[in-house]
Parts: structure tokens; sequence; C-alpha cells
């Protein structure tokens, strides 16, 4: 095996182990690191070890032993160097078991409540993902100096205020698994969401949330949340190669290639959900990845169960209000029952003013307009969209639109399209 | 490790309690802090006079400026604390959220830097 893909799979494992001996972020990080420069040294010439996981921890050990009793010698402390030999001496656990609790606690305390989110998000891919400060800088679209900025501060705040390096205890399994799960989410969604930036680097971040979500499953088994998380995951990825053209315009589910969908993922996501579903899962990303696999279903872009997609919009709603998901509601309403209910829809929502100035929604009050065959009335909503997008892919997709339906407004095109 | 926990509850929102509302809540408060000094994690605990009686001081170019009322005008304000002593802030926060205004206002959690470090770095 390469150096590399030994890496990216035994970082997070030696990171955790390390932190539980020392319960130092900087320190383990900077030992770790130190271990893995010393195997590229030896290892070429004396041979991979038959546990490189072992070896690893135990250079990552003596590193921080090292730099323990030279600060500790330094600021001659007695009960410190005292601290420093037990370390050393202690014997290490290197079990399966153990080494997947190291790994579970250095994921909970990373995604600590007690941290602002876009610090957990940030310290998970550096220290679970093993991704540089670099690496994170340009997935989030932050210069690097911003980056390294807020790894500093969590991790300040990890020291400082004492944040326990350990599981959290049995009643507060489900809050800070929610938080987990979040952290998940947001680190695939913002590699999905976003249009811009080097696309290799969004990428790597839906990879390496699926990688996360497909860890947490492993570790642990027995929460459908879990499973249902990785299914939306993986069911929104498989349409990857079809949601955008070759100059990165947007293609509306409706007009995808359904043929370049990732048939594998959904192969792996959909009985994902299935077991989810069975074992009770009943959260906001098991209704999302629901409505995934219902598209996914569909042979045809005219085959969707749209009734049913807007029935999960109804549940998602109760479990979590949002204008957002009000709005996909609508555009699914207008799918299962026509075009003037969806309107309709859209008119209350907008009459509440909560979206006010978001692009999306006069996008979808326009593309229902276009369906009726009101030319000039989705024109004018098509406008009034291209007025408030702030992204190139999204304004050339609805610039295409405005340019259609202007097209059959001046040859006095009529009637129903799709 | 010692922490501090900060009060923050609304002035007008207790002074519209009943008289009832509020013994309940001062016997929450003696029964929680009994609880924590029984298990040893209580060092220290008041409850502070409302903001109508503080009093700022700030020394500018070394000229003292004395001002009626409190540092920052909140919609909830500090009305008391506590020093715990607590192993980390896991711990910290599951005292913190039994301190019976966690239920009607804030509990700000911050850790105090240890004397002997402070003193390690001055």
């Amino acid at each position: 095996m390469n150096l590399e893909s030994l890496y990216r799979q035994e970082w997070r494992r030696v990171l955790a182990t390390t932190l539980r001996l020392t319960g130092d972020f900087d320190l383990s990080e900077e030992a770790v690191q130190d271990a893995f420069v010393a195997a590229l040294e030896q290892w070429p010439r004396e041979g991979t070890p038959g546990n490189p996981y072992a070896w690893l921890v135990s250079t990552a050990r003596h590193r921080v032993v090292d730099q323990l009793r030279r600060r500790a010698r330094f600021q001659e402390k007695q009960d410190e160097l005292e601290q420093v030999a037990a370390l050393e001496e202690s014997e290490v656990d290197l079990s399966d078991v153990a080494m997947v609790d190291d790994q579970l606690r250095l994921i909970f305390t990373c995604c600590h409540p007690a941290l602002a989110v876009d610090g957990q998000v940030a310290l998970t891919l550096r220290t679970v993902c093993g991704l540089t400060t670099e690496e994170i800088a340009r997935g989030f679209l932050v210069p690097v100096a911003t980056m390294a900025q807020r790894l500093v501060r969590v991790k300040r705040k990890i020291r400082d205020a004492r944040l326990p390096f350990a599981m959290p205890p049995r009643d507060r399994l489900v809050e800070r698994l929610d938080a987990v799960k979040l952290v998940v989410y947001l680190v695939f969604t913002e590699g999905y969401a976003a249009t811009s930036g080097k696309a290799w680097m969004r990428r790597q971040l839906c990879e390496e949330a699926i990688r996360l979500g497909r860890l947490l499953c492993e570790l642990i088994p027995r929460s459908p949340e879990l499973r249902a998380l990785l299914a939306l995951m993986l069911l929104h990825d498989s349409r990857r190669m079809a949601r955008s053209g070759p100059d990165e315009e947007i293609i509306t589910l409706e007009e995808q290639d359904r043929g370049l969908w990732d048939r594998q993922e959904i192969a792996e996501g959909v009985p994902l959900l299935e077991s989810a579903l069975r074992d009770g899962a009943n959260d906001e990303y098991v209704l999302q990845a629901a409505i995934a696999a219902l598209h996914a279903r569909a042979q045809r872009a005219e085959d969707t169960d749209w009734a049913q997609i807007a029935r999960l919009y109804d549940a998602l709603l109760r479990k979590r209000p949002s204008p957002v998901v009000e709005l996909n509601r609508a555009a699914a309403v207008a799918m299962a029952e026509g075009p003037s209910k969806g309107l309709a829809l859209i008119a209350e929502i907008e009459a509440k003013g909560e979206l006010a100035g978001y692009h999306l929604l006069p996008a979808a009050r326009a593309d229902l307009l276009r369906r009726q065959g009101r030319w000039p009335e989705a024109a004018d909503a098509y406008r009034e969209a291209l007025a408030m997008v702030a992204n190139d892919p999204e304004r050339r997709y609805l610039s295409r639109r405005l340019a259609e339906v202007e097209g059959l407004q001046s040859t006095g095109g009529a009637g129903v399209i799709h | 490790m010692e922490y501090l926990l900060l009060i923050y509850d609304s002035e007008a929102g207790i002074a519209a309690m009943s008289e009832a509302e509020q013994a309940a809540i001062y016997a929450d408060y003696g029964r929680f802090t009994q609880s924590i000094q029984q298990s040893g994690n209580h060092r220290l605990g008041q409850q502070l006079q409302p903001v109508a009686t503080a009093t700022t001081v700030r020394v500018r170019n070394g000229k003292r400026a004395v001002t009626d009322g409190p540092f920052a005008e909140t919609r909830e304000q500090l009305g008391g604390f506590y020093l715990i002593e607590a192993k980390d802030l896991d711990e910290a926060l599951a005292i913190a959220e039994r301190v019976p205004s966690a239920r009607i206002g804030s509990i700000e959690v911050r850790p105090l830097v240890p004397a002997m470090q402070h003193a390690g770095q001055a």
C-alpha cells in the first residue's frame, strides 16, 4: 500500500488513540505528523511494519513523551515529570474495541455543542478526515488564514474550557449525535450545493462526508438515523454526473439524463433507507432521504410520485418548519395537482415575506407560469429572479429559461408545456 | 477546574411573577445550592442586587468617570453567580442546566484561568 492511502486510512485512528493518551489536540497532532514523517523515512528503507497502526501510535507516543518532558523540565515541574514517566510506561490498549472507542471519542469531541458549528466542521475535517488546513479553506472558499484562525480558536476552547475527550454520557447521546449528524451533513451540502469554486475540492467534501457517514454507521451500527443520513447523501450524490452541464450550467431534476445517475450509489442508498425506516428512524434526514429515493426510483421524470413527495414535505414541515421547505412543498404539490394549486401556495409564502430577496421564490413562480403557458408573466418572474441570483450557473439557467419564454411570447406560442 | 456560572434572567420578568412563583424559585435555589454543596462542587454563590443599583467606573487618561447603570443594557441582566469546581466542561454544563434560572433565563459558563498558570505567564 502506498503511503498516501495509508496516511488516509491511519491518520484518524492514530490521532484518535494518541489523543486518548494525551487529551491535547495540538500536541497529538504534531506528534502524529512527526510519526508519519518518520514512517516516510524509515519504511521505504526497512519495509512497512506488520502493524502500521501500532508502529505509528508507538512513535507518536515517544514524540509526545519527549515533548512533555522537555516542557516539564523547562518549567521545572516535578509532578508533570512524574505524569510523563507514567505515560511512557503505561501499556497502550491497541485492540479493535479500544480503537473504535478512540474514534468515537474523537468525533464526539470535535462535534461538541459547546463549540461553534463552523469550528466543529473545520475540526472534524482536520482531525477526523485528516484534511489539511489549506484543503479545508479551499472547500469552504475562505482564505487559509481565516480557516487556520478558526481551528486555533476551536482548539483553544477545547483546552481552556477543558472539554473532555470522552464519549457523551448516555442521557446526552441523542443530543450529541444530532450535532454529529449536522456536521456530516453540512460537510456534504457544502460540497454538493455550491456551484462555484474549484470543483474537485467540493467533490472531495462530498466524498469525505460519505466516508464519515460510513464510518459512523460502522462505529454505531444500531443507529437507524445514521443509516438514513448515509442513504440521503448517497442518493443525492448519485445524481452528481447529471446535475450540471459541461460549463457547470444547472440541469434540473426534470431534465437530467437519468442514465447518468450512479446506480451503485442508489443500490447502496435505497436498502439503507429501507432498513432505517424499518428500525424507526424518524428525523428530517430520513424524510429527505425518502424524497430522494422516490426520485431515484422514477425511470422517467413523469413517473415521479409527486403526491407522495408532497406528503413527505408535509411531514418535514411538521418536524422542522421552514419557508424553504414550504417552497419545495409548493413545487411538489404543483407537480401532483397542477400549477395553479402550486401558484396559490407560493402566493401564500410570498405574503408572509420571510423569503423576500430569495431568488428561488420568483424562479419557482416563473416555472409554474411557464408550465401554464403564461409567457409574459413567466418572463417577468424570471427577470425578477435574475435580479436576485448570485451565482453564475443559476444565472445561466434562468437566462436560458427567460430567452425561451420571450421567444414563445414573440411568436405567439401558446399552450401548456413541460 | 473552576468555572463561574453567570446567571442572567429578566428582572422585569421576575418582578411580574406572583409572590408564590417567586417563592418557588427561591426554594428551588435553596435546594440546588444545598445539592451542589453536598456533591462538593460548590465554592461560592450569591445573588446580586438589581441592575438599578449598578454603578460603572472607568479610568481614562488617569481620570475617573463614574456612571449610573450596568456596563451594557441587555434584555437579560446578570442577577447572580456560582463559582463551582468541576472535572471538565461537561460536568460544569450538567450543573449549569440545574440552576433554576436556566429554565427562564440563561447561564453563561466561563472557565477560570488557573491561578498557577496565571502566575506562570505573568
